[in-house]
């Protein structure tokens, strides 16, 4: 490894590198005097040509990926689920950085979008991860920069609060995802992924079973609170309720893509271990394994289980309860986290886990994005997010409350919005890997709770279109935010009409 | 054709919502226009394929990669039902013509929901019929929560929870039935073929025909059924009461039915006299029969005698499904249609010609006002009406109820011997509804004035008479010459039973 492959397959994350320098340097040098609007929109249009030129670069990376000096094995991964991944973080990127034009909760515009690229960098490099200091250090470099958006509203004491409650549960976190990785270091002897699924393979593993389970329990601990999967899911509410509304739809889509990149990254590491010509299936469920020791993928899968089952059912039921539209959305991001994790459980090494996964959390993102694009707007013309104040949205402004109609039953999974075609997607997936009672009984139990989530999104939609009015005013928004919701709007109804698109383009990969 | 009807709705909706808020007249006539040419088609569609089996409209690759198909096609059932909902939509529209509030949003979801049961009654793709099966869900919720009377949001709510929870399971069914014949296609013929293992349809059976079920009203998931009833505006009620019930039942039989014959296979022991599924769901049947008739009897409120007959009527479907022979699968068809349209007629009168006018469904209180000499047309309407839902000879609800207790008397006597007694009381619901609504000789109040004469009610308008006036010639046609559906309907029932290629 030189400097110059270093170069050539980070072209993406360094042409973000050099966006976030020169949106500082254009906000600090020249636009000073302008009003905070003309600053809001310069800043976010540089940060949008950033991430273009990002993508542009993915063209020209060298397509290896790059390994350690001498050794072959793959610190950055190019290409295939990392490609997919890394355009939609940087696609997602773009429009939250949309959202920023039209508000007003601090003046440092500037330092706000390259915090955003940074951390979108941090994402870009999850997701091409494949050993354990790159992994560390990148998630490193997105929480950090998720702590610092949490806390922008400076002078709203719920932002600070809820920026100290994610830091604090982060730091702690980390601490659990670092020791797991210590103990994985020593049992392999290696940072590298494949190297250390290897070594959990070889024969004489087992006398180091009690450890790797330590190990899972911790790493899954880590990455649990990145997803937001109950019991790691506090800061959630929180942090959704009290971030700036753009750095929160940054924090529920960009953060989330990234940290799934990652939970494929292990698994797929794990599947290859197995290679192309056995039927790789990671997870064989936890049935009968007590018998003895079996690897990576049994333990891994029945935490991941233990974990996609607590999201779903906690996500779904307390969100029944919520009364803010922002924590409504928190705790049904929980629930969908668990469904994710239950196809990340029963993975296969064929592309379709990854695939249906991808598909998930990619329009997933889209449409939370776009809904906390709609309660940003009503946020600012009603000051507050509590779901009275969409009472009669769809005479304030008809196209907003459209566009809620359209993203709140995509959440739901109603067809032939996208959100229905991911969710059965996903729940194929899982049932190809295994034919087994128990991916069927999980599978049940997600689709009648997400029949328990509608309730909960109609209580939304029942204010703004069903209740009368307490107030008739008009809501007006910035051309250029309206234009972004009704795009997500239309592209999740697009696709879900047409889902041979998205899904044409990822097995592309 | 027959598949334009979808598109129109939909496109239909989709105009309705950009028609001016303000002007109800536009959207009234161009609503009115569009279900007049899903009706056309329907007919059209009913009369070009008479004699024909299965034909197919379109059938592309929707998402190859799952081997989900975009297949449209019809055979007799779907064409009959089309009819059915076609003529649903135009009475639904005439009898909706009072709509005042936020009219344009009000056809865009009547038209949205009328679109989605084309859908489900067109498709031979499990999947794509499952998609329209939801798409249907979320205008009901709308049109009873905004439009709606009584405890609307509650029973808008419960409606939309029920239905969700329902199409639940058939969901879990369907990604179980497509995972286990491999994942090569959800194609209805397809599937059926599969072979599926019998251990697979003995729980897939029940899990997807009690998911259909819940939303055919089925005892004992039918509450649902008489609150949304009541709260929805008439216009929903008959679409609720006449073609989504039908969506259910529809799905119970060329779903769960056809795709999983072996569920209905005897179990091999025997618990409380059940031996089978099909025991189970005929008993469930029965049940509803008598307790939605007994219920009847007892109801206050108009519409609510009306709801829980729906159940009772629906009851008799779901009987002659489980009868499993071609006299009682062809009757449970023909009851569908039969219902779909005297149920709507019912609604009609109770909910629009009756409450528009009186602002009351209490039957303790229409009593007191001598209707049948102030509203003889409404009168004579729920006559026919009555006579009809009662199962008189001359009207559909006739031919298809004597049918479904043939087939039942050919599978267990017995089912037969319980559901004649749901007739009888379903006699008795409708008689005391008719008498105390319209034929009571309580004394006016005091604060009333015979001597002058009553406080005149506002005329019948003409559309209430031309919605009327459909649908008792439909009750009628099929009544006196029920060979018009019955030479439809039996091939296809006979195709489907035999397992073939549908």
């Amino acid at each position: 490894m030189n400097y110059l492959d270093l170069f050539r397959v980070t072209l993406p994350e360094t042409a973000l590198e050099v966006a976030a320098l020169v949106v500082l340097v254009v906000d600090l040098a020249f636009l000073r005097k302008a009003p905070l609007q003309a600053r809001a929109t310069v800043a976010a249009l540089l940060g949008v040509i950033g991430c273009g030129a990002s993508i542009l670069m993915m063209l020209f990376q060298s397509q290896n990926g790059l390994s350690y000096p001498g050794t072959g094995e793959l610190l950055l991964s190019v290409g295939g689920y990392t490609a997919v991944a890394q355009a939609g973080i940087l696609v997602l990127t773009v429009l939250t950085l949309f959202l920023l034009i039209d508000s007003n909760f601090t003046r440092h515009v500037g330092e706000y979008v390259a915090v955003v690229l940074m951390a979108a960098t941090g994402g870009l490099l999850i997701a091409a991860a494949q050993d354990l200091l790159v992994i560390f250090v990148a998630l490193e470099l997105l929480s950090l920069g998720l702590y610092i958006l949490t806390a922008f509203a400076k002078h709203s004491g719920k932002s600070a609060e809820s920026a100290m409650k994610y830091y604090l549960f982060g730091g702690m976190a980390t601490a659990f995802l670092l020791f797991g990785f210590s103990y994985l270091y020593g049992i392999a002897g290696s940072t590298s992924l494949h190297q250390i699924m290897l070594a959990m393979y070889r024969p004489d593993a087992a006398a180091t079973a009690p450890l790797l389970y330590v190990a899972l329990v911790m790493v899954a601990a880590g990455l649990g609170f990145k997803v937001a999967a109950v019991p790691f899911h506090l800061w959630a509410p929180d942090t959704y309720e009290g971030a700036p509304a753009p750095a929160a739809a940054f924090i529920a889509s960009v953060s989330k893509v990234a940290s799934f990149a990652l939970l494929i990254g292990i698994a797929t590491a794990a599947a290859h271990v197995f290679g192309d010509a056995q039927v790789a299936r990671v997870a064989v469920v936890a049935g009968g394994t007590h018998s003895g020791y079996r690897g990576f993928g049994a333990p891994w899968s029945a935490i991941l289980i233990a974990l996609a089952v607590s999201s779903m059912v906690l996500g779904n039921l307390a969100a029944l309860a919520q009364t803010s539209v922002r924590r409504l959305l928190a705790y049904s991001a929980m629930a969908h986290a668990g469904y994710i994790l239950l196809a990340l459980a029963f993975f296969s090494y064929s592309a379709e886990s990854t695939n249906a996964i991808l598909y998930y959390i990619l329009t997933y993102g889209l449409t939370t994005i776009g809904a906390f694009g709609v309660v940003a707007v009503v946020e600012r013309a009603t000051g507050s997010d509590k779901m009275d104040a969409f009472l009669g949205l769809h005479k304030r402004s008809p196209i907003l409350a459209d566009v809620l109609f359209v993203l709140l039953l995509s959440l739901a999974g109603i067809p032939p919005l996208v959100g229905f075609w991911a969710k059965f997607n996903l729940f194929v997936a899982v049932l190809r890997v295994s034919a087994g009672v128990v991916p069927f009984a999980l599978v049940a139990l997600a689709v009648a709770l997400s029949a328990v989530s509608l309730y909960y999104y109609l209580q939304v939609l029942k204010r703004a279109y069903v209740m009368p009015a307490v107030d008739d005013t008009p809501i007006v928004a910035h051309p250029v935010t309206m234009g972004v919701l009704i795009l997500i709007a239309a592209s999740v109804l697009a696709l879900g009409c047409f889902p041979a698109l998205l899904q044409g383009w990822l097995a592309g990969f | 054709m027959l598949a334009l009807t979808i598109y129109l709705s939909f496109a239909g909706a989709l105009i309705e919502t950009m028609l001016p808020k303000t002007k109800a007249a536009p959207a009234r006539w161009f609503a009115l226009i569009v279900a007049m040419a899903g009706l056309a088609l329907g007919i059209a569609g009913f009369a070009s394929g008479m004699g024909k089996g299965l034909v197919t409209f379109v059938d592309m690759p929707w998402v190859p990669s799952m081997g989900i198909h975009f297949r449209l096609a019809a055979d007799g059932i779907s064409r009959v039902l089309v009819l059915l909902t076609g003529l649903a939509a135009v009475a639904g529209v005439l009898f909706s013509w009072n709509i005042e509030f936020r009219t344009n949003q009000f056809f865009a979801f009547f038209l949205a929901l009328i679109g989605g049961v084309y859908g489900v009654f067109l498709s031979f793709d499990l999947f794509l019929l499952f998609v329209f099966y939801e798409i249907a869900i979320v205008p009901k919720y709308f049109l009873i929560a905004i439009w709606g009377s009584t405890r609307r949001e509650y029973a808008a709510m419960k409606l939309a929870i029920y239905s969700f929870v329902g199409s639940a399971m058939v969901l879990v069914g369907l990604l179980a039935a497509y995972a286990t014949s491999g994942g090569h296609s959800t194609g209805l013929a397809e599937l059926a073929h599969a072979g599926l293992p019998v251990s697979f349809q003995m729980w897939a059976f029940p899990l997807v025909f009690t998911g259909f079920a819940i939303l055919a009203g089925m005892w004992p998931f039918h509450t649902w059924a008489p609150t949304g009833h009541v709260a929805a505006p008439t216009a929903a009620s008959m679409l609720l009461a006449g073609v989504v019930m039908k969506l259910g039942a529809y799905g119970c039989l060329r779903v769960a039915i056809a795709l999983f014959p072996h569920g209905m296979d005897p179990w091999g022991f025997s618990f409380a006299g059940l031996t089978s599924w099909r025991d189970v769901f005929a008993v469930l049947a029965v049940i509803g029969i008598v307790y939605g008739a007994l219920v009847a009897l007892a109801q206050t409120d108009f519409k609510f005698v009306i709801g829980y007959s729906s159940v009772s009527h629906m009851g008799f479907v779901l009987l002659g499904l489980m009868t499993l022979n071609q006299v009682g699968v062809t009757g449970a068809v023909l009851q569908m249609f039969s219902h779909g349209v005297i149920a709507g007629l019912l609604f009609a009168i109770v909910g629009r010609i009756l409450y528009d006018r009186t602002h009351t469904r209490q039957l303790a209180e229409l009593e007191r006002m001598h209707l049948s000499k102030r509203l003889p047309f409404a009168a004579w309407a729920f006559v026919i009406a009555g006579m009809a839902s009662m199962g008189l000879p001359g009207f559909s609800g006739f031919v298809a109820e004597l049918q479904v207790l043939i087939g039942a008397w050919v599978a267990r006597p017995w089912w037969t011997a319980a559901a004649g007694v749901g007739i009888v009381i379903g006699v008795a619901y409708t008689w005391r509804a008719l008498q105390k609504a319209f034929f009571a000789d309580a004394l006016p109040t005091p604060d009333e004035h015979p001597r002058t004469g009553w406080p005149k009610f506002e005329a019948i308008t003409w559309p209430e008479i031309a919605g009327t006036a459909l649908l008792v010639a439909a009750t009628v046609v099929v009544g006196v010459y029920p060979r018009i559906l019955l030479d439809t309907i039996e091939p296809a029932v006979k195709t489907l039973l035999a397992g073939g290629a549908q």
